[in-house]
């Protein structure tokens, strides 16, 4: 089944542009190179999914976009991050405040942990409102029971007063979701808004994100290490590695053309129900590298059954390989021709 | 709510009578004859013997304690040995002095102590926060009649400005002095709790989300990260105002200030047993009092302990 | 108020429990190992733990650091300020204030030291009873804490001393019994948390008795709180010390206590502000040395808690 979603690729059309976004935490044990060197772009009413393993730098590059990383240990080094071609990092405080929750917006990873434990939903919600739109509270109040009515929850009246902990983890993520659409954001960050969730919920998270993607067209970042999520809603995925974007197109090209070794070998470690031929699961042998001394040269080398000499000497930049298929890997031509023979 | 009260209420009774015994037993070891204390020098024997039928102290210990218990149970504290009036009587002469000093210092305390314990998480490893670290350690290092006293040397000696001990007019340049020295270590815990839970409390998540809101700094550590943080640190104040009035007994000695805490300890002095009873009775009653406070202003600040309460009422 | 806790009935066995106590022993000596190295690297704990020293060893040698005898009075020498002869000047009654604050310290560091070593044995025992058996004893030896904690320390102390009368072994016994409560609490805190860990299910499995887990297995690993707690107490109970002797129910005069010569300066402090000055700094030193001692410890036993 291989997915023929139209992409609106038009130049203008985007939202968000990335560009060599570095951020970088301070420890003692050495200045932790969480991203080092994204560089993305989002267009209106897509879906992006950022892939990778623990650690690969995608959560952080999510709260980079909305500068949410503590500060100190950790730091922006660089970058520019354009949303509607007003750069982020050049933003002061109040005009900060005036895009987050607002036109850009998140949901984080554990709805146990991200209410506050001690406001009623209602309160948390009409916040959301009352901050951004400057509504009086009786508006405010009727716009959370549209929202909450809008994820899914009934009884929305009655269950404004409720507290978090009177919530299941599906209901959280719900109200999450309702204080983050608050505002009709142009940009939904979602940073693995299931990973914390039973399966059976994690479905009806997903469906309720892409149902209100496509009421509002509004773009969405998907955060998350399950390559089966990123099949079902993405349209363009970027997958990392140690802080760095190895691959970057549709999601297409990522599950039927991929040539990054690393991205294959991330293919060939998950059941494909959809591939004719599928050999045995082939994990990734050994493990990322420490972020804090990176090895010289490519940093999926010593993991990497397609290392030659060249790849001692230097990092190979995100080329475009073919039109809208971006790949860091000095082999990426050679590998694109076995693989397709292969199949 | 109703139900929880009245079982908190019910389960401070225990420790009343546990109070009352122990303070009945150490009087009791006393040998010294309150019959004795009352009439004073050259009563005559039969005059003594009269005076300790009519109190009831010949009888064994436990028929006094019944005595006395009983009288308790009417409100009544007893005469004192050595004043010839109701200890109820000495006692509402000087307990709004204490109190009114207790408030102040605790004001001083919340104010101070929270303000500072905010900035010096805020603004972690700052000059403010080191200033802050260093202090609070130092304050609780100090004695509070040895801070007392400088302050007194200080403010009142040297600069003039204040009045160095008494209550006088009862006006407020009174108040300064003792007050400032009654809440100077109390104040030091409050502002390192509050620290510590005011860290803690930003490095949740529900901060992150916050932030993510498009809220203030000011509005996130304000509203959401405030409440959260004040949940220990009200039990602590809580727990606090009866430290401060035992406390009170040396800070009201330096500054002769006329509360109870001097009015307890001149008993203990003179072996005035019914005011020392009836004194720390009062101050351990206040004591209970302010945690069945704490408790309430607790599950007001936490829906998760409200919450529990409900199922316990179930 | 506190958790219910299910009493496991006593399961009397013949197997020894060799396996569990080698396994105990290897986890309690990396604990005090690691502890102890994490407590070298921490600058003011090795502070703390430096005035500590110097105290003990001061009181220990006070008569060759003193010099002057600390009781005899010289009459023309009254209330002279610090000078070559007197390093802290003198009192009212021509006694050497140097002298006195060095004797002082022999009296504050042994209430310290005695004080809440009765406290800690007191609470132990009764907090090991509370929190190995649960139900019925804790229920009453906790309700009776609550009385010691309702009641106002300084204000308990003073009562005891009234009866007791003066002397350091009075001062002894009244901190020391006073204080038992928050021992109890901690430790049986402590017990309640490990006595559930997987370890003390298998010697109890195994047939160990009573006795033998709480002395082999739970100890060792609940001690830990009662060290670091009982360090801070120690400024505690030096204060409370030094406030019986501020309000004259402390030692026996004429025994130099720090609390007893800032009472006797107390009414000179417009005269004479030096008599008030070193025996209060004395206290403050003493105390701070084991305040950042027990901040050190806990910071080296629980190295997550450290800047909380």
């Amino acid at each position: 089944m291989i997915k023929t979603k139209v992409i609106q690729d038009s130049y203008n059309n985007k939202v968000l542009e990335v560009k060599d976004l570095k951020t970088y935490f301070y420890t003692d044990a050495g200045v932790v190179k969480a991203v080092d060197g994204v560089s993305f772009d989002l267009k209106k009413g897509e879906t992006l999914g950022i892939v990778g393993e623990t650690g690969s730098g995608k959560s952080v590059t999510a709260l980079s976009i909305l500068r949410l990383i503590p500060e100190p240990p950790g730091k922006i080094i660089s970058g520019s991050i354009l949303f509607n071609g007003n750069d982020m990092l050049k933003l002061d405080r109040k005009e900060l405040q005036n895009y987050r929750g607002n036109r850009i917006s998140m949901i984080f990873q554990d709805p146990m942990t991200s209410l506050n434990p001690v406001y009623t939903i209602g309160n948390q919600i009409m916040e959301s409102v009352i901050i951004h739109r400057k509504l009086k509270k009786e508006a405010a109040l009727k716009e959370a029971v549209r929202l909450l009515e809008t994820v899914g929850i009934s009884e929305a009246i009655k269950r404004l007063s409720s507290y978090p902990h009177e919530f299941s983890g599906g209901m959280r993520q719900r109200v999450m979701i309702a204080m983050a659409i608050a505002n009709s954001p142009d940009i939904l960050i979602a940073d693995e808004p299931t990973t914390a969730l039973d399966v059976t919920i994690q479905a009806q998270i997903l469906e309720l994100v892409n149902e209100i993607k496509h009421k509002t067209n509004s773009s969405i970042i998907l955060i998350t290490h399950d390559l089966g999520v990123v099949a079902k809603y993405a349209d363009r995925v970027m997958v990392m590695y140690a802080g760095k974007p190895v691959e970057f197109s549709t999601v297409d090209n990522i599950f039927y053309k991929a040539m990054h070794p690393y991205t294959l070998g991330l293919m060939n470690s998950i059941t494909r129900l959809d591939k004719k031929k599928m050999g045995k699961l082939n994990p990734i042998k050994g493990s990322p590298p420490s972020l804090i001394d990176l090895p010289e040269g490519c940093i999926f080398r010593n993991r990497c059954r397609f290392s030659s000499d060249i790849c001692k000497k230097s990092f190979p930049p995100l080329r475009e390989i073919e039109s809208g298929h971006f790949v860091a890997c000095h082999r990426a031509e050679e590998i694109l021709k076995k693989d397709q023979r292969a199949i | 709510m109703l139900f929880y009260i009245f079982r908190r209420i019910l389960q401070v009774i225990p420790v009343i009578i546990g109070v009352t015994i122990i303070l009945f037993i150490i009087l009791y070891i006393i040998p010294e004859d309150p019959a004795r204390l009352i009439l004073q020098k050259g009563a005559t024997e039969q005059a003594l013997a009269n005076l300790r039928a009519k109190m009831g102290i010949d009888k064994p210990v436990y028929v006094q304690y019944w005595r006395y218990i009983t009288q308790l149970a009417r409100g009544d504290l007893g005469d004192s040995y050595r004043y010839r009036r109701s200890v109820n009587s000495i006692l509402a002469d000087h307990y709004p002095n204490s109190v009114k000093l207790a408030l102040s210092a605790i004001g001083i305390e919340i104010v101070i102590g929270i303000l500072a314990g905010i900035i010096s998480a805020v603004k972690k490893y700052s000059f403010w926060d080191m200033l802050v670290t260093i202090s609070t350690t130092l304050a609780v290092c100090v004695p509070v009649f040895w801070f007392g006293m400088i302050m007194q040397v200080i403010f009142g000696l040297k600069l003039g400005i204040l009045p160095m001990s008494g209550m006088g007019d009862g006006s407020i340049q009174y108040y300064i002095l003792p007050s400032i020295t009654l809440a100077s270590v109390s104040t030091a815990y409050v502002a390192r709790m509050m620290r510590s839970s005011m860290l803690e409390v930003i490095s949740n998540d529900y901060i992150t989300t916050a932030y993510a809101k498009g809220l203030s700094p000011s509005r996130v550590i304000g509203k959401h990260a405030l409440k959260n943080a004040m949940i220990p640190v009200v039990t602590l104040i809580g727990l606090d105002l009866g430290a401060l009035m035992g406390g009170a007994i040396l800070t009201e000695t330096i500054f002769s200030w006329p509360g109870v805490g001097r009015v307890i300890y001149l008993a203990i002095l003179q072996r005035d047993a019914p005011v020392v009873i009836g004194g720390t009775l009062i101050l351990v009653l206040i004591f209970v009092f302010m945690n069945l406070v704490v408790d309430i202003l607790y599950a007001w600040l936490d829906p998760r302990i409200r919450y529990q309460k409900k199922e316990i009422n179930v | 108020m506190y958790p219910e806790v299910k009493d496991e009935k006593n399961r009397n066995g013949v197997i020894s429990d060799d396996f569990g106590a080698a396994q105990k022993k290897y986890s309690k000596s990396s604990l005090y190992k690691d502890a102890w190295k994490r407590l070298k690297k921490n600058k003011l704990a090795m502070l703390g733990l430096g005035i500590v020293i110097v105290l003990i060893l001061i009181a220990i040698f006070a008569p060759l650091i003193s010099t002057h005898d600390p009781i005899s009075r010289i009459k023309e020498d009254s209330s002279l300020p610090p000078n070559k002869a007197h390093f802290f000047g003198t009192d009212l009654l021509g006694r050497d204030i140097f002298s006195r604050v060095i004797y002082g310290s022999r009296i504050s560091i042994q209430v310290g030291i005695i004080a809440v070593g009765i406290s800690i044995v007191i609470g132990l025992f009764f907090g090991a009873l509370a929190g190995y058996f649960g139900s019925l004893p804790d229920t009453i030896i906790m309700r009776i804490a609550d009385i010691f904690f309702a009641f106002p320390y300084i204000l308990g102390a003073i009562a005891i001393m009234t009866v007791l009368g003066q002397g350091i072994v009075n001062i002894f016994i009244a901190i020391g019994v006073l204080g038992w409560a928050s021992f109890a609490r901690i430790f049986r805190g402590s017990i309640l948390s490990i006595k559930n860990k997987e370890y003390i299910e298998a010697a109890r499995a195994m047939g160990a008795s009573h006795r033998r887990i709480i002395t082999r297995h739970i100890f060792p690993n609940a001690i830990a709180p009662i060290i670091v707690f009982g360090t801070m107490n120690v400024g505690t109970a030096i204060i409370v010390e030094a406030a019986l002797s501020f309000l004259g129910i402390g030692v026996q005069p004429p025994t130099p206590a720090w609390g007893k010569m800032l009472s006797e300066s107390l009414s000179y402090i417009d005269i004479a502000p030096w008599m008030m000055l070193f025996p209060g700094f004395a206290i403050v030193i003493t105390v701070l040395g084991f305040v950042l001692l027990g901040d050190g410890l806990r910071d080296a036993f629980d190295p997550k808690m450290k800047n909380r």
